[in-house]
């Protein structure tokens, strides 16, 4: 592979800032969804999926990929500068968030020639979307345990069951499926198998989840003697547990390979600040508050904390003793952080605080009160902060399972 | 308003990290430091004279003055392993003298002086009195100067290794500023030092009381560079305190971990619960925060402005990291980590006076408010 030069990545980031700059609309006449896990409306998923599409044809989504699927077969360098620009312009989010960082990911990774032709590129255009059938009702957190079946019947699989928080849901035309194929396995995990499967059968139905916020993003799957082809399946029978670890790894970012972009917006935490500039508490500026000055400075510590322990992540004689120990955090210390950040600028606001989105007298739009209750979906969604204590614990620190 | 806070590691640094830790592993075994508690002196002469002959004395001295030309960077990862290994010694004091002298100290004084610091002469700073105050420019002992000669008066407390050290830098008032003066131990009256009881076992500290005592006007620092000096001393002295308590939560933790893993209740591991798991990998994310500030401080400590931040921030998030892994580490050992014989204990006593010494977490974070916002 010929080395790149720096004038080639010069051009390549001035193109791209200037396509940003011609094409991006960060701020149409309705409310963006901040995540993937927030369209909860025809309106967003329209838009967004546009905009998916059309920074894909322009080349600057999956920029990284292999260019035979679809993906635009450049150096890794040049998503990562087309994913800055995308930022610096304040570009809408990808859509298509589990098809492009853990289905795409991991069917170029494992799956056939065959399934990466059917499979990526209209991961990357957005034309299917993709959603993830891991968690059920009774089996959040104890993902091992997942009881939806799938029996072998000919050419097909016939599923029965249900999986609950499937992120876009209503709106996805292929789904990564965990379920058990062997009840009878010597142990829960050896009974499970995993699924590229149809979302469009007779037999599989989504109903939306109204969340604690009162807003949609989630559905619920029940799967009625739905059949799918015998070909959906990923890896081998009885090897889904190892796929799903697989996958988790693509979702904790342990694991590279992903085709650029963003699924979230982060707010900026330093953004705290102007709120306490102009917070009011009990009738005198936040600030003048000795205990909510020791407070905010707890906060915009614990904010380098996180880009500090990232940075320090890659100087190996700093990670030598622990090498797992700050990616298999990170997620942990991340998503407690924002729920925390938010609850305290509601602190901030004083009685402010019992205000929320729609207020005109609310402090900025009453966004740090949705935030905070939308917080709890990173803090439980991909593994509880308990479990991933359980996973610190017995994978950094080497103490016995809990069980 | 964004903040991007920045963190490297010089090749230096690396070398240093390396060396250091099985140095420090080797010569100051827990065996070691509890033989070292109940002795008067409260280090090993030996490990002094290798350390000092390892160069490290002379790390962040100028090489015009007798060093190696490093940073204080440099210093964090030999003073953070020697936390790691509890090991005593008057080597952050030693190495605080030296800072004073190489920032305020007359050319005569360097040039006598610095040298014989950097090949293992002990020396210390008395800048803390009993008012308890952590801002070095408030400084009741007084200094006043007649002819050739300076008479000293007042009490100054914590003065680390003072017993052991050959120079004392003493901070004091005159003409009502602050100004250093260079005392020599030798020169004390018998009745000038008094050992204090501190709860660290493994440090000794001595009361200085300065009546009656007086030096030569030429050991008076240069009064022009004193305030430059103090801020630079406040900083380096949360620095090293920062890199001891790093090192001393990563082996705190280690030490608990150990435990958790190996001692069974109702039949079970009792790590295994998560009751003593959550708190105890709570701990070891405090531990991995604390030292990416840690780093971060050590890389921009040269820095007008972001050094003040990083030192602050680090100082404070080391001693909240190891106090709580320390304070946990005593109640998961159960009836053993109360008693003297658990090893908890010394980690939790250091803790309590390392994050006294230079400035509190809530005294920094009073300080970082007005940084910071």
């Amino acid at each position: 592979m010929s080395t790149i030069s720096e004038k080639e990545l010069d051009e390549y980031r001035a193109d791209a800032s200037a396509w940003f700059s011609e094409n991006t609309n960060a701020d149409p006449d309705f409310m963006l969804p901040l995540t993937f896990m927030e369209v909860g409306t025809e309106q967003q998923f329209d838009f967004l999926r546009d905009w998916q599409n059309k920074v894909y044809e322009a080349g600057y989504l999956g920029a990284n990929w292999p260019k035979e699927y679809g993906g635009g077969g450049l150096d890794q360098k040049f998503q990562d500068i087309a994913t800055q620009e995308m930022g610096k312009h304040n570009g809408p989010i990808m859509l298509n968030a589990i098809g492009l960082n853990w289905a795409g990911p991991l069917i170029l990774d494992m799956g056939t020639v065959d399934e990466r032709q059917r499979y990526i590129k209209g991961i990357l255009s957005a034309e299917d979307i993709w959603c993830q059938g891991f968690s059920e009702p009774e089996n959040g957190s104890d993902l091992g345990n997942a009881q939806t079946k799938a029996v072998r019947d000919g050419d097909e699989w016939v599923l029965n069951g249900s999986k609950i928080w499937t992120t876009q849901g209503n709106f996805a035309k292929y789904m990564i499926l965990l379920a058990r194929t062997n009840p009878d396995a010597p142990n829960k995990y050896a009974g499970l198998s995993f699924f590229l499967s149809p979302m469009n059968v007779p037999g599989i139905e989504t109903v939306p989840i109204r969340k604690l916020t009162g807003e949609y993003g989630f559905t619920q799957t029940f799967f009625t003697d739905a059949r799918i082809p015998a070909d959906t399946l990923m890896g081998k029978e009885g090897e889904g547990w190892l796929v799903a670890m697989r996958t988790l790894e693509y979702e904790r970012g342990v694991k590279g390979g992903q085709p650029g972009g963003y699924v979230m917006r982060a707010s900026d935490p330093f953004e705290i600040i102007d709120l306490a500039r102009k917070a009011k508490r009990n009738g005198k500026p936040a600030l003048e508050d000795p205990v909510i000055r020791d407070q905010l400075v707890q906060f915009l510590v614990e904010a380098r904390s996180l880009q500090l322990n990232s940075k320090r992540g890659h100087i190996q004689p700093l990670v030598q003793d622990n090498p797992l120990s700050l990616a298999l955090s990170s997620k942990l210390q991340a998503t407690e952080f924002i729920r925390r950040l938010n609850e305290f600028a509601m602190t901030l606001q004083g009685q402010h605080g019992a205000y929320y989105v729609g207020e005109p007298d609310a402090y900025d739009e009453g966004l740090w009160q949705r935030g905070y209750l939308n917080a709890f979906s990173a803090t439980i969604g991909g593994g509880t902060s308990q479990i991933q204590r359980n996973i610190i614990g017995e994978h950094v620190l080497g103490l016995p399972k809990t069980r | 308003m964004s903040q991007k806070a920045t963190i490297g590691f010089s090749e230096e640094q690396a070398q240093l990290l390396d060396v250091a830790t099985s140095f420090c592993r080797d010569k100051s075994p827990v065996e070691k430091v509890r033989s070292l508690l109940t002795d008067e002196l409260g280090y090993d002469q030996a490990t002094w004279s290798e350390l000092a002959e390892l160069g490290w004395l002379a790390i962040a001295v100028p090489e015009e003055l007798g060093g190696i030309g490093l940073g204080m960077a440099e210093v964090v990862p030999v003073v953070e392993q020697m936390g790691r290994a509890l090991m005593a010694g008057p080597f952050a004091s030693t190495t605080l003298a030296a800072q004073a002298l190489v920032v305020a100290g007359t050319d005569d004084q360097k040039d006598n002086l610095l040298p014989k610091l950097c090949e293992g002469t002990v020396a210390t700073l008395a800048f803390s009195e009993p008012s308890g105050s952590w801002d070095l420019d408030q400084v009741e002992c007084k200094a006043t100067k007649t002819g050739d000669s300076i008479t000293l008066s007042g009490r100054k407390t914590f003065v680390e290794n003072a017993d052991a050290a050959a120079w004392i830098i003493v901070s004091v008032s005159l003409d009502g500023a602050p100004a250093l003066v260079a005392v020599e131990r030798s020169t004390l009256p018998e009745a000038a030092l008094r050992r204090e009881t501190i709860i660290d076992e493994t440090r000794r500290s001595y009361q200085l009381t300065l009546d009656d005592v007086s030096v030569p006007a030429s050991n008076l620092l240069d009064t022009a560079k004193v305030a430059a000096a103090l801020d630079h001393l406040h900083l380096c002295g949360n620095l090293l305190l920062a890199a001891e308590m790093c090192g001393g939560a990563a082996s705190v933790i280690d030490y608990t971990v150990d435990y958790l893993k190996t001692r069974k209740q109702f039949g079970k591991y009792i790590g295994s619960y998560q009751a003593l798991k959550h708190p105890i990998v709570d701990a070891h994310i405090g531990y991995e925060k604390a030292r990416s500030h840690l780093y971060s401080a050590a890389f921009n400590f040269a820095q007008q402005g972001e050094g003040e931040i990083t030192t602050r921030i680090a100082k404070a998030e080391s001693g909240d990291a190891l106090s709580f892994a320390a304070d946990r580490a005593i109640q998961f050992h159960g009836g053993f980590g109360f008693t003297y014989d658990c090893d908890a204990q010394l980690y939790r006593r250091r803790s309590l006076w390392c994050e006294n010494q230079f400035g509190d977490a809530a005294y920094h974070r009073s300080k970082l408010a007005e940084l910071m916002f």
